[in-house]
């Protein structure tokens, strides 16, 4: 017998753990819910941790109201399965309120609206842990971000004074009005999570796979044709085979030439690829330093 | 539209992702003259593990500050607030893969002032990755490294002799530097070094072997990373299962359903095995391990998994379950190493919180035994300042027994960490001796 656990499998226990360590340290924990394939394989691994009781977490899903349509059917249709409480927090709703100010112009976005959103959220149900589906491979700031991750009363993040994580043993004491960002997927690569969700079978979007859709160019990126944003003159539409690498706001989610319409392909492609999968993200390209500075404001 | 489905391929897919890909942690120090982000850099590249937008950005910067080259160290490059004042603050962890390992690194400075980093990202590590400058030899901060490997008890340690392009690839200056190291490294309790000449800028036995090293008839690096035997880093013998959480379904089909929910510290659990619980000492059997995907014959370390037992005792969170004949120490005297990490030094006498596998207490430092010098390996009885970074040798009493191993045989059961009760920051880790 050899006792040795493959990548995948050891993975799976560190994240199981961690979950497990957030029910168990926390009295509201909510797990964040974007319909990406990171939050997808958040929600399998929280299925797995608690079975056969129910995740004891609250689904949220800050919503910029620039979905592709098949997320949104996608997430109603995983809760009811799951028989999960799920909240939508809605950057429109804070738009229509005044809570914050859209943005104008061509490459006008939603996503910084977000943080505004998801601390209200947060604040309103008082939850006092939000897990997020980010990953450290992801994005150079992501690369220093801890598995349990401490927010002050603003939920801003400070990189130069986080709290030393060592062995398996998770910190989460706080203040109150405090709360953490929690990280379990932390160690996992863009191909780990392929290759586990091919392993185990899940059922994905239809967006990560090889479809036909109308789409322009900006900025050597693709992006989807949508009424939600607005084309220069010169931006011709026409129609090619694309997938999704990443799943986000419409506006800032490049979508990539492919013809990966299974498992399989999308794993060689992932495998063999040479563009990180945030190259197609326009949000982050915005500077150098963008997504540490918005993870500084309490961004995920 | 619904989604995919998958199972059409599966086994073909299956086929494809390697079921034997074991998962390898290395932790590198080392500062930035030591080459470690270009060693870095260049594990990174020649493993083909950087994408051609990362390429690009780097090469566009290096060619605006004129270097020659790229600089495949600028892959390592952080945080905005780091890149001000040119230096590493914090662990950086990085990922690459070849066929044979999935690897992470964690990444830290190696300055005597993030000590904690080091001991940080060592606590998690099967092997230590320790650069020398071939130019230099042995420094003081070599000799941190190496006691901080031992400390952690890293159960593999390679020795990576670096810019041997710069001492014309001397077979003398390798041997020397080898001979130097063994002769410290012997005082410490480290089980199994490797020696490799590397040049991490030229590439020469990183990833390729070498021609300009025909004396070295060793491995390369990445050989030696994707081949060192690490099936025995997790302690088999010893059953430990921390009790982490307790599933309590409340559904009709799972009416007495108790679910102790944990990962395995250490030893292997087997259905119907005779088991001891703690605190309460209790015995009991194993009814069954479950996981989601259904119930499993035996279960070892690192797996999360759920156990039933026959009978219906008093166990919850901070639990232990245990065999009757070898049970873990039972203490609330603890003697233990303790690495320092708040810019408050330690008060002695001070009460702070204890965080040991799933138990939380709280403890007072009773004695002081000695501060350690980590360069010298001197022992300060006199010193009972401990500040940030400093490594003492402490006497802790806890408000209740925690159920724990020498830090030698377990390093889950054996290590804890202490948090300031006013600010609840983590203040300092422990390795319990």
């Amino acid at each position: 017998m050899n006792y040795q656990l493959n990548h995948l499998r050891e993975l799976e226990a560190e994240s199981i753990y961690v979950l497990r360590e957030v029910a168990a340290q926390f009295e509201k924990p909510v797990l964040m819910f974007s319909g990406g394939k990171d939050s997808i394989l958040m929600v399998h691994l929280a299925m797995k941790a608690f079975h056969p009781a129910k995740i004891p977490f609250t689904l949220l899903h800050v919503d910029t109201g620039h979905n592709f349509d098949e997320t949104i059917a996608y997430r109603d249709n995983l809760v009811a399965k799951l028989g999960a409480k799920l909240v939508v927090g809605s950057v429109q709703e804070a738009i229509d309120s005044g809570m914050v100010r859209e943005e104008k112009g061509f490459n006008a976005s939603r996503n910084g609206l977000q943080t505004a959103v998801l601390l209200n959220e947060l604040e309103k149900g008082k939850y006092d842990a939000a897990m997020g589906g980010a990953r450290r491979d992801e994005e150079k700031a992501r690369a220093k971000e801890r598995f349990f991750s401490h927010r002050d009363e603003f939920g801003q993040w400070d990189p130069k004074n986080q709290r030393p994580e060592l062995w398996n043993i998770f910190n989460g004491k706080k203040q109150f009005g405090e709360h953490f960002r929690i990280f379990p997927i932390s160690n996992w690569t863009e191909l780990d999570v392929w290759q586990y969700l091919a392993m185990e079978e899940v059922e994905l979007p239809s967006l990560y796979f090889a479809h036909k859709r109308k789409v322009f160019k900006r900025d050597g990126t693709l992006l989807a044709d949508s009424p939600v944003i607005q084309k220069r003159p010169t931006e011709e539409v026409f129609e090619t085979m694309v997938r999704c690498r990443t799943i986000g706001d419409i506006t800032c989610t490049g979508v990539w030439e492919s013809d990966a319409d299974n498992l399989e392909k999308i794993i060689q492609e992932v495998s063999t690829t040479r563009m990180t999968e945030r190259g197609g993200r326009t949000d982050d390209k915005r500077s150098e330093t963008s997504m540490e500075d918005r993870k500084k404001k309490g961004y995920f | 539209m619904k989604g995919q489905a998958v199972s059409d391929s599966k086994n073909q897919l299956m086929d494809n992702i390697d079921q034997s890909t074991e998962l390898l942690r290395f932790t590198t120090a080392g500062s930035v003259d030591d080459g470690k982000s270009t060693l870095i850099g260049r594990l990174l590249y020649d493993s083909k593990s950087i994408f051609e937008d990362q390429y690009e950005a780097i090469k566009a910067t290096s060619e605006r500050r004129g270097e020659e080259g790229v600089n495949l160290a600028l892959l390592t490059d952080g945080l905005k607030a780091e890149r001000e004042q040119g230096i590493t603050i914090d662990v950086a962890y990085r990922y690459f893969a070849t066929p044979k390992r999935k690897f992470i690194i964690a990444d830290t400075p190696g300055h005597i002032e993030y000590t904690r980093n080091m001991v940080t990202g060592a606590s998690t590590a099967n092997v230590a990755l320790i650069l020398i400058d071939a130019r230099n030899g042995i420094v003081e901060q070599t000799r941190r490294h190496a006691f901080i490997s031992s400390l952690l008890q890293i159960p593999h340690l390679v020795v990576c002799i670096n810019k041997m392009d710069l001492v014309d690839y001397s077979e003398d200056v390798y041997n020397s530097i080898k001979e130097e190291f063994s002769q410290f490294s012997s005082k410490l309790d480290v089980k199994d070094v490797h020696f490799i000449p590397i040049s991490a800028l030229m590439g020469d036995n990183v990833v390729d072997r070498s021609d300009k090293t025909p004396w070295y008839d060793g491995t390369t690096l990445m050989y030696y990373l994707e081949n060192v035997h690490i099936g025995s880093d997790h302690n088999f013998i010893d059953c430990r299962f921390p009790v982490q959480h307790v599933i309590r379904p409340y559904k009709d089909e799972f009416h007495d359903y108790r679910g102790y929910a944990g990962r395995i510290a250490g030893g292997i659990f087997k259905k119907g095995d005779e088991v001891m619980i703690l605190p309460s000492g209790f015995t009991t059997k194993i009814a069954k391990i479950e996981t989601y995907d259904g119930e499993i014959a035996e279960a070892y370390p690192p797996m999360s998994v759920t156990m039933l037992l026959e009978d219906d005792l008093d166990l919850s969170r901070g639990g232990m379950i245990v065999r009757e004949n070898n049970v873990p120490d039972i203490e609330q005297d603890i003697e233990a190493m303790i690495c320092w990490f708040s810019d408050k030094p330690l008060t002695p006498r001070g009460k702070y919180g204890i965080l040991h596998t799933s138990q939380d207490a709280r403890c007072i430092v009773k004695e002081i035994r000695y501060k350690l010098n980590i360069n010298t390996l001197h022992r300060d009885e006199e010193d009972e300042s401990i500040n940030m970074n400093d490594i003492a040798r402490v006497v802790l009493r806890t408000t209740k027994p925690l159920f724990t191993d020498a830090y030698r045989k377990n390093r889950i059961t054996g290590s804890f960490v202490l948090v300031d009760e006013a600010t609840n920051n983590t203040v300092g880790a422990g390795m319990i001796i």
